[in-house]
Order: structure tokens, then sequence, then C-alpha cells
């Protein structure tokens, strides 16, 4: 052993270059406050050998970023560890570098000789940021996408050749295949590259200089090794640590749904440590042609000041103005940060950014269940686009919520997968919740107790002590009263049941709201007649219920309509003799002379189809149709759109079959 | 032994705090043991911090290894052609194999995932995969020579598979038939490991 070790040191050298790197001497003996450029190195050499591993795992295309980003995090074993650590890693950097940047100009380290090593650690501090800003891009996500796009933005502001610049950057005009080249080959190679380069450099010219030493020198000397070494090395087991306890309790890193050029944002915001840039922005003096003061100017001066402070730190006072200035900085930016973020969970459009906080866990749940099931045939987002619980929710809420409402709302309430307790519900509101969760919840939503169909808010739910427990939550309020039938579970038994029920009939659920209140149904029929039902005819009204239910051949349904075939029949018989709903309903064949709805098909989805095309067709309401627009002869609405909200509607879309049973 | 180290930083003299000397000699101030013990924990938590990146990478780099080969239908058999479409004579005809393929995060609907070579014998089609149990290359129907033959070391092939000559160290793989519906020719296609004497399926 002895002979190969010196075979290869007189080759190499090694003995003296180890003994060189050992036993640098520290003045005044080692001190935990010397810990922070190791453990930066640390680190950095964390997220090379955990970046090269996903470099293995990743795609930089917009069409399999998100894809391989979530086979990485969702399918390949350890995959959410490896992710986790690297993710996690990049946002405990920040803080190492904010501690090592303090230490060294509280220390006075930056002064002659050491200025070009200061200078060094200021591009390595901002090469750090710049691989941060690059990295946040490479999932492909809402969040990442949403927030490239504002700082790619940023650029444009830069004097003379901003436009050019953000040009480059993007890889042209629209964000897309070659933004993403762009910013994977910045993130894993170039600014890798130069990061290298600059941490040679700067740990030679460190170790040329030697270590300046904390203000008073009390202990003697000691070697780097291993007095030094060792609280490095500590210092390094606590970040892993604590890194590794973060990617245990979140399972990974958070991924979220996959950009969507077309589907706003409302919670795009840049990672947490550029918060304070972000809000500096928002400040009023920089609106309009001012912005690139705030964007560009201001920043700019600030780092050209950290630069100078080896020369200011000659003056008498100066070393005192550079400690005040690096603590007017962090506490400015500090509050900024504070603000930026009280402004997202407390202000008021608190509420909008955190529904979109947790509509984007609700796409991102949903897409990563569509992709284990079903598989990505293009890609993610045409999953989530193609997918009737996602897309048929988003058309709903667009274009039928202002007179419809499903289950009271407007579709794209976010429903807990399962109810939640009162209490539980009420640690999601709390301050510190919004601020660290994902899943927080704003006060003002309305949220709904599974036990009954009233809505109330949260906060006036809270002060009466009401029991839970909740399942649907972060609803909006629809500006306007319900104009028209509520249509969660529509030709549902239970729906159909309600319907013939002639108080529910007229209430703002069903048609409270619409001309049909006054119309024949009600008044010659469900007053006239419902009303004085006895038993017997309940119970033929009953099989009714279930045979037009089962004429939207539900899938939900399925098995209850294939167990009920013989009241089925009996039903059906019920409807066109003894109940006489064909008197004014066409059944099984047209009847012109029919002035209802076609009870043929009632509920399945060529019916909805047909229906929302063109409510006046003779086979609905040829003559009295109230106020519903004809969304497939204005082309207001395409035909695959108008069936992603029938197959919504009628809850046919894919299930897991953990989820089957539930939503 | 340190007491032999010299300072490295000579002739850097004007350095605030910089001791070209230590102050003191650096000396260790505490017993031997001590500090041996804090140099194997050096070495140890060293190690230990550095085992935690690598190992994350490793267990999801060896994620392959855990994946087994999705394989075709429920039972192999993916339908290629019709015997109508093979040739009569009995000359071979490459036909290509479609089916679903699940590659990593896509899966992909009816897209050609291989190639067989059909031919009839006595009215009935025998089958055999295109790729060269050597290394993997695609072998060619020579018409001229009516013989099998790999473009990249040579290997010939009778019609029947059988080696004629050349380094492949099997002869080419025959694959399961099926005939369904009387005229549906249904191939049971799998690849199989190179460079074996006998035919090991990847799985």
């Amino acid at each position: 052993m002895k002979s190969l070790l010196d075979w290869i040191d007189h080759r190499t050298g090694i003995r003296s270059l180890t003994r060189e790197a050992l036993f640098e001497n520290i003045p005044g003996g080692s001190r935990w406050r010397y810990v922070w450029g190791s453990t930066l190195t640390f680190t950095i050499f964390i997220q090379f050998v955990t970046g090269v591993f996903l470099w293995m795992g990743y795609s930089a295309s917009s069409g399999d970023a998100w894809e391989s980003v979530n086979y990485i995090q969702n399918e390949m074993t350890g995959g959410w560890l490896l992710r986790g650590i690297h993710h996690w890693t990049a946002q405990f950097m920040p803080v190492l570098l904010l501690l090592h940047l303090m230490q060294v100009v509280i220390d006075g380290a930056y002064k002659a000789p050491r200025e070009l090593n200061y200078w060094f650690g200021v591009l390595l501090l901002l090469l750090v940021l710049a691989l941060s800003l690059t990295g946040y891009l490479l999932p492909w996500d809402q969040k990442g996408f949403w927030a490239t796009r504002v700082a790619t933005n940023l650029m444009n502001l830069v004097p003379f050749a901003g436009p050019e610049m953000q040009k480059l950057v993007v890889g042209g005009t629209e964000y897309g295949h070659h933004t993403l080249t762009r910013f994977f080959a910045l993130h894993a190679g170039v600014l890798p590259g130069l990061l290298v380069l600059l941490i040679v450099g700067h740990i030679y010219l460190f170790r040329r200089h030697g270590i300046t030493p904390a203000e008073p020198v009390i202990k003697r000397d000691a070697y780097f090794w291993p007095d030094q070494v060792f609280k490095d090395v500590v210092a390094c087991l606590a970040v892993t640590v604590a890194v590794l306890g973060v990617v245990l309790w979140y399972h990974g890193a958070h991924l979220g749904a996959p950009a969507d050029p077309s589907e706003p944002f409302s919670a795009a915001r840049p990672d947490w440590y550029f918060l304070f840039l972000f809000q500096f922005l928002k400040l009023p003096f920089f609106a309009g042609e001012n912005e690139v003061w705030g964007a560009i100017y201001i920043p700019g001066m600030a780092v050209g000041l950290i630069c100078l402070m080896p020369f200011i730190g000659r003056w008498n006072l100066g070393h005192v103005f550079n400690v005040g200035i690096i603590f007017v900085f962090l506490g400015g930016a500090g509050a900024l940060t504070y603000l930026a973020k009280r402004e997202d969970v407390a202000g008021p459009n608190s509420a909008k950014y955190l529904k979109a906080v947790l509509g984007d866990a609700r796409d991102a749940d949903r897409v990563t269940a569509l992709a284990k099931g079903r598989g990505i045939e293009s890609t993610a987002l045409s999953l989530l686009k193609d997918d009737p619980k996602t897309q048929g929710a988003r058309l709903f809420a667009q274009h039928c919520a202002s007179c419809h409402r499903y289950d009271g709302h407007d579709g794209l309430a976010v429903e807990l997968a399962k109810a939640v307790p009162l209490d539980e519900l009420e640690k999601r509101t709390e301050m510190t919740s919004r601020f660290f969760s994902g899943d927080a919840v704003h006060p003002d939503w309305l949220a709904r107790q599974s036990s009954t169909n009233e809505w109330q808010t949260v906060r006036s739910l809270l002060q009466a002590k009401a029991k839970g427990p909740f399942d649907v939550i972060a609803s909006s309020k629809p500006k306007d009263a319900p104009e028209a039938p509520d249509l969660k579970g529509f030709a549902t038994r239970q729906w159909i049941r309600d319907l013939l029920d002639p108080d529910k009939y007229i209430s703002a659920r069903y048609f409270g709201g619409t001309a049909h209140k006054d119309g024949d149904m009600y008044k010659k029929f469900l007053n006239r007649k419902v009303r004085k039902y006895d038993t017997e005819d309940h119970i033929m009204l009953e099989a009714i219920v279930v045979a037009l239910s089962a004429q939207a051949k539900l899938p939900g349904q399925a098995a209850d309509d294939q167990s009920d075939a013989v009241l089925i029949r009996k039903g059906i018989a019920y409807l066109e003799d003894d109940i006489g709903c064909i008197d004014c309903h066409a059944f099984g064949e047209p009847d012109p002379d029919a002035d209802g709805p076609d009870l043929t098909g009632y509920g399945s989805r060529e019916w909805i189809v047909d229906f929302v095309k063109n409510p006046e067709h003779e086979k609905f309401y040829p003559d009295n149709n109230d106020r519903m627009p004809a969304f497939g002869v204005k082309k207001i609405l395409t035909d695959k759109e108008i069936g992603l909200i029938a197959d919504w509607l009628r809850g046919d879309y894919f299930k897991l079959p953990a989820d089957a049973q539930g939503h | 032994m340190e007491n032999q180290v010299e300072s490295s930083e000579a002739g850097v003299g004007d350095s605030v705090g910089q001791a070209e000397e230590p102050i003191t000699s650096p000396e260790p101030e505490t017993p031997g043991e001590r500090r041996g013990f804090i140099k194997f924990l050096c070495a140890f938590i060293g190690t230990l911090i550095s085992v935690v990146p690598f190992g994350a990478g490793m267990w999801s780099y060896l994620n392959p290894l855990a994946k087994r080969d999705s394989g075709a239908g429920d039972d192999g058999f993916i339908k290629v052609t019709t015997i109508d479409a093979i040739p009569a004579d009995g000359t071979p005809a490459k036909f290509t194999v479609v089916a679903d393929k699940v590659d990593a995060w896509n899966r992909f609907t009816d897209v050609s995932i291989g190639a067989v070579y059909l031919r009839l014998v006595d009215g009935l089609p025998k089958a055999l995969h295109t790729v060269c149990p050597h290394l993997g290359c695609f072998i060619d129907y020579r018409p001229g020579n009516n013989d099998f033959f790999c473009p990249c070391h040579n290997s010939n092939f009778k019609l029947d598979g059988g080696l004629a000559r050349g380094v492949s160290p099997r002869r080419m793989d025959p694959l399961d038939i099926q005939i369904r519906n009387k005229t549906e020719v249904w191939v049971k296609f799998q690849n199989f490991q190179p460079g074996h004497s006998h035919a090991v399926p990847v799985s």
C-alpha cells in the first residue's frame, strides 16, 4: 500500500498537496463562523451530483419536460428523493450565501488584498441566483412558466438591446422548445462550468491570503485539519439533515400542473428569495417608464455598492458603513419579502392567489393520475385539455355558471378528497398555514357541509361553531343568484326525484328562477296532481324516476340500472300510460305536438349535447325556451367542448380505482 | 508530522490578519486520542454526507433494473398480416409489427415496435425475427442469393433461419405463430438477448 502511494506521490505530488490543503494555518484556531464557505461548496457538490442524475431522466422540450419531471417524481424509484434533494438544497443555498456574505463583510474579509476574491464571491452569488432562475423553468409547470415569462420580460427593459436580449434568451418570440433547451444548457452546462472556474479561483485566492480571523483573536492558532474540518463537516451534516428532513416531509418537491399559455395562473411567483425584487417592482414609484429603475438600475446599483465595499472599507468608519449597508439590504429585502407574501395570503387579492394555488394542486393531482392511469400519448397538457373532469368544469364555469350552478358553485370549487372536520378547515385558514402551506384556505371562502346543501362562509360557520365535516372549499361566490337548475347529478335518480317534488321544482335549485316555474309542468302536473298523490301513486312516480334516470345510461348508475331492470320496465309503462307524461313529452318516438322536452334518452350524452347545441330544437323547447342560448347553433361552443361539458356532468371520465368511489 | 509543515503562504506579507508564521506554533491542544477520534468523525461524517446525493442518484439510476418489459397483448401474440399477403412462392417477406408501446412517460398506440420475416412453408407461415442474434443488426433478405444476410458482420442464414456461415452464435430467432379466423397471422413478437448460443428472451 505504502509503495503504491509512494509511486503515485512521486508522479503527482499528492502528499504535499494534501498537506497544503489540510495544514492551512487558521489564526486564532477553528471557529464555527468559518463554516459557511464549506457548506456552500458542499451544497454545490450535492447539486452537481443530483443534477447529473436528474439529467439522466430529464427531457428539455415543451412536450416532454413536465412529463419527464413527473416521471422522475412519481414513477422512477427514488426519483422523488433525488429531485427533492436537488430542489430543497437549492432553497437552502441563498440562506447559506447570505450567511457567508455577512460573515465576510462583518469580519472585514473583503479588505485588501482580498478584493479580487471578494468580487469572485459576489460573482458566485450571482451565478447561483442565475442557476436558481434557470432551474425554476425546467419542470415546465404553470408556476415556472409564468414566473419565467415575467423574469424574461424584464430583460426587455435593459437599455439599448433589451428586446434582442430577451429574444436570445427565450430562443424566439414564443416560449417553447428552444426556451427550454437554452435554459437547460445554461443551467446544466454554461453556469455550472463558470461556477467551477470561479470556485477554483475563489478557493485558490482564499488559500493564498488565508482566513481573516474574527476579532478578537483569543485562542492560539491551529491547523485546518482536523478541528476546522470537523466543524465544517458537522455544519454540512446539519445542512444534509435539514434538507433530507424537508424532502421526506414533502415527499420530494412540488410539481404544479403543466404549463398552459391559455390558462391564467394567479399564483405565478418567483422563488421566495426573489420575492423582494418582485415586491419592489410593485412600488408606485416604478410605474410605467420608471420600471427600469426598479428592475435593473437600482438592483444593479445595489450589487455595485456591494462590489465597492473593499474601497469604502478603507476609510475611517467605512467598514461600519459596509456592515450597516448589509443589514439595511437584509432588512429591506426581508421586509419586502414579508410584504410580498403577506399581500398574497392576506391582502385584498389573497383569495384569488390562494385559490390559484389550490386549483393548481388539483390540476396537478389530476394530470398525474391521468398520466399514470392512461399514459401520455402526446402531452400531459392535452390529457388535461381532453379531460372532462378538468376541462368540462372550466367550460361550465365560463359559459354556464352565470345562470346554472353545480352543487351550489360555479364548477371550479376545490373538492376535498374526503370530507374534513371543521377543526382542520379552521387550521387551514390560520395565518401560519397561509404563509407556509400549499392547501391554505381563505376565511371568506364558501365551504359546504357534506350533510347539507347550504352554503355559508367559513367565517360565519366558525363563529357559529358549526360542526363539520366539509367536503367542498374554495369556491368563488358567483356574482348573481342562480337563475337555472343546479346541474350536479343531472339525470341521476336523486336529481329527478327532487325535480318531481313540487316544492323543489319551483325552488332556486331547479326552475324557481326561470319561466318554467309558471309552466304546465308545475301548474298542471306537479301542483295539481303530484301534491295529491297517495302512497300508490308515489310508488309509480318512483318507478318513473328510476326508468327515466336509466335513459341517461350514467356510468355511475350502471350497476343499479342493471339490477333494477324490472322496475325500469314498469316505470316506462307508468310513464307512457298511467301517469301520462307523454301527454306533453315525446318518448320513444318523435311527437310534434309535445311541448316539453323529449324524454327519449333523457340525460344521455347525446341528449345533453343536442340540448346545449340548440335548446329551441323541436325536441326540447321549441316555443318556451327561457333565455338559454343555442351554444352550438351560434357557435359559442364547439361540439367537442359541449361533449366535454356533457361528460363532466355525467361523471363520464377517467377515474382511478381509488377515487372511483369519491367524486 | 505536523511540525514538518511549512506555511504555504510565504511571501504574502501585507494581508490583514495573515500570519505567515503562526503566532504560536499550532500544536495539539488536546491529547492525541481525542484528536484521533475527531479525525475519525471527520472521515465518517464526510463519507456519510457525500453518499447521500450519490445514493439518491444511484437509486433512481438503477430504476431500469426494476422495470419489466410490459410485453405485447395478453398472451404476447400480435396480429401482423393475413396469409394472403405472404408471397405464395415461398420467398420471405418483411412485415412491420404494430402494437401499443410504453416509452417511459409516453404510451403510444399502434406504433411500429419491430419487424418479422414471414415465409410460407407448405402453405403455412413461419416467422423469423429480423434482428441478428449476433449483435442486433437488422438482417437483410437477398433475393439474388435467396438467403438472409447480416450486413454488419457478414453472417449468412438459410431461408429456414439456420446459420450458413459467419460469426452469429445461433440461428435466426424463430417466433411462435398462430392462425386466427382462418387467415389472420398472429406472431408472438419478442426480442432476444444477442450473443448467446441459445435464445434468451429480453424481459
